[in-house]
């Protein structure tokens, strides 16, 4: 059995069919439990509804009454290829936070658009938020195909509608795919309503995406997290890139001591070496302070140690940021304090209109262009050299932005 | 790294995180497959360690498989286990033959629950849920905050990304720390194949049936099955397409009622 496993989001506007298409997704596949369409049938009688795909996902009372995903929910299903994990985000423009998370985890996306309806709201803002995440494998489905009645017209109008918008954001979807989600054409199967499409189903489109690729080629970032004495000092933390290896000669950031690897510790195993995306821990020849939030680095390419940052920032907290709070800053494990010292620019993340420059606050939902000061010295790096590095998240007392760094000095 | 090494790698990371951010906390064990894997990743996260309280909630209406590897594995791996009771209400004669189930759940283990809680003072606890598990969970974080009353405000959780996860906890809330939540059952499985981890008995079939999902004995029923062994187990899975809770009664008294217990505190 193939265990290569594929996370993607399915974002959108609300009520554009996100959570048909999942149950259609799961029905095509064959990935519903026993009894669950029997279960889905009667609830729909009993409410007095049509049966709905979408009920599927929709699990919990409340969103089944308001007929909205409320929240992130994920599932699975399996295709001949591999299998894949389906993370669902509202597309209610109160739940941006929930897709945020959501779509934080994702390997590729799939943005959905109502041939009827056309480009929307929150089809730009989530667009936008793709771009913002990195996330450069993109399906786009044009759905609802069977309401305009498979008309070709109508789906290159909304296919060039929204390419006017991308191409602005710099996101160029891999493929652009006419969808009936209630009637399953170019899901899983072809379909002989659209003879004039002669492209790949969804399913092959998914099909051809490449999962997260590991990050061993590139330079080493050992981030500590906790340093344990049960028995003996292991230093606890992940490979976020690269390789560690017994005997590398390795350097600590930010204080910039010197040691090597005595040891790769993992219980039970004998190993000499652990490679990015592993939990780990280590000891060193030399007994050095270290603590949570160092870096550990093993060449001369190093990133930067500053207390300055340019970033752009999603603000997604109810309550606004006003100048001269004080917030947390979180990037990998080291958490320090920091303000912000400059607002350059807002903009509004759905239309990307300027809302000011050289501002005073950041509202829910508003990107910024911000300079951050932190009160101690950060190991962090610019976004499109090492994500891991690149990007951070700012906090109250909850997550209240996330970001990515732009520009170091 | 395979698809299990990901998984585990996760998973530790989550436990490191939780203990480093909130030291007073407790693992849930449930002496299930879930929570049987849990405390084997906590092992392996602290070097064989299991470095807090490991808590079984006990309704007295489990299993006497589950009771005889409870006393054996907790010796073994050296825990300091905790057993939670509702003593009241057992000794009330609350049962599943009195009153309904939801009843019964909700005295017997989220009462019981709030009673350790309260008496330790945990500021988080390590459960062994899976989003795939059912649909209500698929909504989970990987860190969870409940109120006193150990309700969840689904609508209004924090935003989570890049593992940044909620690290500060207030007054009398708790926070849930949910590190197997990105495995399925199948997963699981397969990494209790791979890494060799004691399981109850009651998981494996006798006289062609077998539990897929393991609780309070009168709640429970098996499945028809003839997987006497991990590898058949692992096989069935690739091919089934019953649901994994469908033996258990709690889920099928009434729709949603899953979702009740949860608004209600019930792990």
């Amino acid at each position: 059995m193939n265990n290569e496993n594929l996370k993607f989001v399915i974002v959108g506007h609300v009520d554009h069919g996100k959570s048909t298409l999942i149950g259609r997704l799961l029905y095509d596949t064959n990935s519903l439990p026993e009894g669950k369409i029997e279960e889905i049938k009667q609830l729909c009688e009993s409410l007095g509804k049509d049966i709905e795909f979408g009920y599927i996902m929709d699990h919990l009372e409340e969103e089944r009454d308001q007929g909205i995903t409320i929240d992130t929910a994920q599932t699975f299903f399996t295709t001949k290829k591999r299998d894949y994990v389906i993370i669902d985000a509202p597309g209610h423009v109160e739940f941006v936070k929930n897709m945020i998370s959501g779509a934080s985890q994702a390997e590729a996306a799939v943005l959905i658009v109502d041939a009827q309806e056309g480009v929307k709201e929150q089809t730009k803002r989530h667009s936008y938020i793709l771009r913002m995440l990195g996330l450069s494998q993109v399906i786009v489905v044009i759905n609802k195909m069977d309401i305009v009645d498979y008309d070709q017209k109508r789906f290159e109008t909304v296919k060039k509608d929204l390419f006017n918008f991308l191409s602005n954001i710099k996101i160029k979807p891999s493929y652009v795919i006419p969808i009936s989600a209630k009637n399953g054409d170019f899901i899983a199967n072809k379909s002989g309503n659209m003879n004039w499409y002669q492209g790949l189903t969804l399913l092959e489109a998914l099909d051809t995406f490449k999962t997260k690729e590991n990050a061993n080629e590139k330079p080493l970032r050992y981030v500590v997290q906790d340093v344990y004495s049960f028995d003996k000092r292991i230093i606890a933390g992940r490979v976020e890139s690269g390789i560690i290896r017994k005997g590398d000669r390795i350097k600590v950031l930010p204080s910039g001591e010197e040691t090597r690897v005595k040891s790769v510790e993992e219980y039970l195993k004998n190993v000499t070496e652990a490679e990015s995306g592993k939990s780990i821990g280590i000891t060193t020849e030399d007994k050095l302070f270290i603590d949570r939030g160092n870096v550990i680095v093993n060449s001369s390419d190093l990133p930067a140690i500053t207390n300055r940052i340019k970033a752009n920032v999603f603000w997604m907290d109810r309550i606004p940021f006003k100048k001269g709070e004080s917030l947390r800053f979180r990037c990998a494990t080291q958490e320090v304090n920091c303000a912000i010292e400059k607002i350059n620019k807002v903009i509004n993340s759905s239309t990307l209109a300027l809302i000011a420059e050289d501002a005073s606050e950041i509202k829910n939902r508003e990107v910024a262009n911000i300079v951050i000061r932190t009160d101690k010295p950060v190991v962090v790096e610019n976004f499109n050299t090492m994500e891991e590095l690149g990007r951070f998240v700012l906090g109250r007392e909850d997550t209240c932005a996330g970001g990515i760094i732009t520009e170091l000095e | 790294m395979d698809h299990l090494d990901k998984l585990e790698s996760q998973s530790v990371y989550i436990i490191r995180e939780a203990y480093k951010q909130f030291k007073d906390i407790a693992v849930l064990w449930s002496i299930g497959k879930d929570s049987t894997t849990l405390m084997w990743l906590v092992r392996k996260a602290f070097y064989g360690n299991i470095p807090f309280h490991a808590l079984h909630i006990d309704t007295g209406y489990k299993f006497k498989e589950i009771y005889e590897f409870r006393d054996e594995w907790s010796k073994k791996w050296c825990m300091k286990l905790v057993v939670g009771t509702n003593d009241g209400s057992i000794k009330a004669g609350m049962g599943p033959k009195e009153g309904d189930k939801l009843s019964c759940c909700g005295q017997l283990k989220t009462d019981a629950l709030k009673q350790t809680i309260d008496k330790y003072r945990y500021k988080a606890l390590l459960l062994g849920i899976r989003r795939d598990e059912h649909g209500i969970r698929a909504k989970e974080r990987y860190f969870s905050p409940r109120n006193k009353q150990f309700e969840w405000d689904y609508k209004d959780q924090p935003p989570e990304l890049w593992d940044q996860f909620k690290n500060q906890q207030h007054g009398e809330q708790h926070i849930r720390v949910h590190p197997l939540l990105h495995w399925t059952e199948l997963d699981i499985w397969m990494y209790i194949q791979r890494e060799n981890i004691p399981i109850v008995s009651l998981y494996f079939a006798k006289n062609r049936k077998r539990y897929r999902s393991i609780g309070c004995e009168p709640c429970c029923n098996p499945v028809d099955s003839e997987a006497d062994t991990i590898d058949k187990i692992v096989e069935e899975l690739k091919t089934t397409n019953i649901a994994e809770r469908s033996g258990r009664a709690q889920d099928k008294e009434r729709a949603y009622m899953m979702q009740k217990l949860r608004a209600l505190g019930y792990m």
